[in-house]
């Protein structure tokens, strides 16, 4: 999808777009090994697996928090780690084991969740990278007890860096994806959209709106049109693509339901236009995947996207969602003609503020439910400018009710599969496809 | 619920309850495993303070001293739980103040599903280890015992 003026693209974005114009779904793993032949093989494995891929280098938690030292300790003692530490191995190491594979012109971006990204930025550009993730709001927010403030600025700088150093540079926002689960769609839309003109005015012009699948497909495939209706008003001049996540809240333990919960997510994106999928595995709930369940998944999400059929799937719901969005988005425009001075002040009066975020910069006055119908709504919205219509009988929240409400997604896709009474061994073992 | 506020960070002193110190580890930055500690402890009758996510040793510490807790629980569910908690007991236990406060760790602790940390981290000096795979119920068990074990040893 590209505005007026087309900028040029980059590998990662060239990519995607090059999958899109032949109507074909790209796949994409979330995928980090600590050690650099372990990396390297695992992204050989998801170019070479049967769909239209692009792959990841997913960070460890060390070098997310800016805690270089403790990375390179995991490594030198050989303890595992969460994913690859770019810093710690450095750009030369990096670049190495890119130019080792067998295309070393295979897309690659990274994704880490760092709301001080800027040495992440600087060491993907040095080792030749083009497409990274995040944002100022959605990687503080979820993934830190920094101050907002000094994650807008060195967000801001970051882009301007990364725009400069690396001509065609991609980069996606995580906007849709507040806290995993319980973030109603418009609120999820809404910064979607504003990281993505945060970005463009902070030089890039290759960017992507992330959504992550929530508790209900029409409502989902509501939020999906809505972003693209507001990504083309909004992102003029500007090459973006839509991506979907997978859902990111608690999952289902068996891997029926895990694959039943995957293949929707495939279909959903299939039928709406998105452009691009991140999947999850049958090992979601247990542990770090490994490269042979990511591989699985991405041939099972390319499988289910390719046959699905429009006409069989609900349709978009239409409950103004459209309208919610873009009333959270202008009266977010309208504090300040910086869009990262309106987003500050916007997370100090409430008129953003995600349901659940312990952050000390979110008002926290924000609840919201999973309704009769399966659908994400607002309990109480507190300042947002939008609707709460909270159910009869709301009561106080305890831990089993914290639980059986967070545990909505994984319970109608275990359900089935637990009364056919398969998939037991899921619930006590991890899956293991190794 | 009143979600708790993490960097206001004060509480209400409730007396006569036992206060319980809740906080992540220095790398993870998932909450919900900390809201649904809190709700559980408060349903419990403790009063909690929860500190957050990404917590350095330094600050843990510093927020020890602070609040004066009956208790600390340290959960991780991002895979670095055995790494991180190895690292923070270990500058906890050398101060001398806080070297006997009663300390817990529970969540996903490592990155492979079934984890083997728990005699490593009583060891580096924690009171107990929870393994996320044994549910829930263990704690439970724990809690309704842990006031008198202290007690015990107070008159011991
Ligand atoms: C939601 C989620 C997120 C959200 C979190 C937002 C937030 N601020 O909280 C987002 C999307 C941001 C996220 C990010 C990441 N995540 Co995450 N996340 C999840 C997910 C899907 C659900 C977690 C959840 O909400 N659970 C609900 C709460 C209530 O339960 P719980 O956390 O499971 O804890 C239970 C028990 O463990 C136990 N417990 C926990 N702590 C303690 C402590 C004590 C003392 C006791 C007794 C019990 C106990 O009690 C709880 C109730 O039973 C899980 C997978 C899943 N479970 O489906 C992955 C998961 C936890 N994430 C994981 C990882 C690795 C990450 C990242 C590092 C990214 C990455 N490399 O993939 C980052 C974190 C960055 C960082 N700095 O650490 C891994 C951890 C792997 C492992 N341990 O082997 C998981 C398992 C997914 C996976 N399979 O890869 N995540």
């Amino acid at each position: 999808m590209t505005g007026t003026a087309v900028p040029p693209q980059g590998r990662f974005a060239g990519a995607v777009a090059a999958a899109a114009a032949r109507g074909v779904l790209v796949v994409q793993p979330r995928m980090g090994m600590p050690l650099p032949a372990d990396m390297r093989a695992g992204l050989a494995a998801v170019r070479r697996a049967r769909a239209a891929t692009v792959g990841t280098i997913t960070l460890d938690s060390y070098t997310r928090v800016g805690d270089h030292a403790s990375a390179r300790k995991a490594l030198a003692e050989g303890s595992d780690l969460n994913g690859f530490p770019i810093v710690a191995h450095g750009a030369e190491e990096t670049r190495r084991m890119i130019d080792a594979l067998d295309d070393p012109r295979f897309a690659i971006q990274v994704r880490h969740g760092s709301p001080l990204p800027l040495g992440i930025v600087e060491a993907l550009a040095d080792a030749g990278l083009d497409a990274t993730e995040g944002g100022p709001v959605s990687y503080c927010l979820p993934y830190s007890r920094t101050p907002l403030r000094d994650a807008v600025d060195a967000w801001a700088r970051s882009c301007e860096v990364l725009a400069e150093r690396v001509p065609g540079a991609h980069l996606e926002s995580f906007g849709g994806c507040m806290l995993g689960q319980m973030c109603p769609p418009a609120l999820l839309v809404a910064i979607s959209v504003l990281e993505g003109i945060f970005f463009r005015r902070h030089g890039l012009t290759s960017v992507s709106l992330s959504y992550a699948q929530q508790t209900s497909f029409p409502q989902d495939r509501e939020a999906l049109a809505a972003m693209r209706r507001l990504a083309s008003e909004y992102l003029d001049g500007v090459a973006w693509h839509v991506v979907l996540y997978t859902y990111m809240g608690v999952f289902p333990q068996t891997e029926a339901g895990a694959m039943e919960l995957l293949r929707s997510s495939a279909v959903l994106a299939q039928v709406t236009g998105t452009e691009r999928l991140i999947v999850k595995t049958a090992a979601e709930a247990f542990r770090i995947p490994t490269v042979a369940d990511n591989v699985y998944a991405l041939e099972e999400a390319a499988g289910a996207a390719r046959g699905a059929d429009p006409t069989t799937v609900p349709e978009a719901d239409d409950s103004g969602l459209y309208e919610e969005a873009r009333t959270l988005v202008e009266s977010v425009l309208e504090l300040d003609p910086d869009v990262g001075r309106a987003l500050l002040k916007a997370f100090s009066r409430g008129l953003l503020d995600v349901p659940f975020c312990l952050h000390a910069d979110n008002a926290g006055k924000s609840r919201a439910y999973v309704d009769q119908g399966g659908r994400l709504q607002w309990l109480s919205a507190g300042s947002m400018p939008v609707r709460a219509v909270a159910p009869a009988g709301a009561g106080r929240l305890t831990a089993d009710g914290f639980l059986t409400m967070l545990s909505h997604v994984q319970r109608r896709f275990d359900g089935p599969v637990l009364e056919r009474g398969r998939g037991r061994s899921g619930l006590t073992s991890s899956p293991s496809k190794v | 619920m009143a979600l708790p506020s993490t960097a206001k960070g004060s509480h209400p002193a409730h007396a006569g309850k036992p206060r319980v110190l809740v906080s992540s580890t220095s790398s993870d930055s998932h909450t919900w495993n900390l809201v649904f500690l809190q709700l559980l402890l408060e349903e419990m009758g403790n009063d909690v303070v929860n500190i957050g996510s990404c917590v350095p040793d330094d600050l843990l510490i510093a927020e020890c001293r602070r609040h004066r807790p009956d208790m600390v629980v340290i959960s991780s569910v991002n895979g670095h739980g055995a790494l991180d908690g190895e690292r923070l007991i270990t500058a906890l236990r050398a101060e001398p103040d806080l070297s006997r406060l009663p300390v817990v760790i529970g969540g996903k602790l490592g990155t492979r599903g079934s984890s083997v940390f728990g005699q490593r981290l009583m060891d580096a000096g924690f009171d107990a280890v929870f393994e996320d795979s044994a549910g829930i119920e263990p704690f439970r068990s724990y809690l309704e015992l842990a006031p008198h074990a202290v007690e015990l040893e107070a008159t011991a």
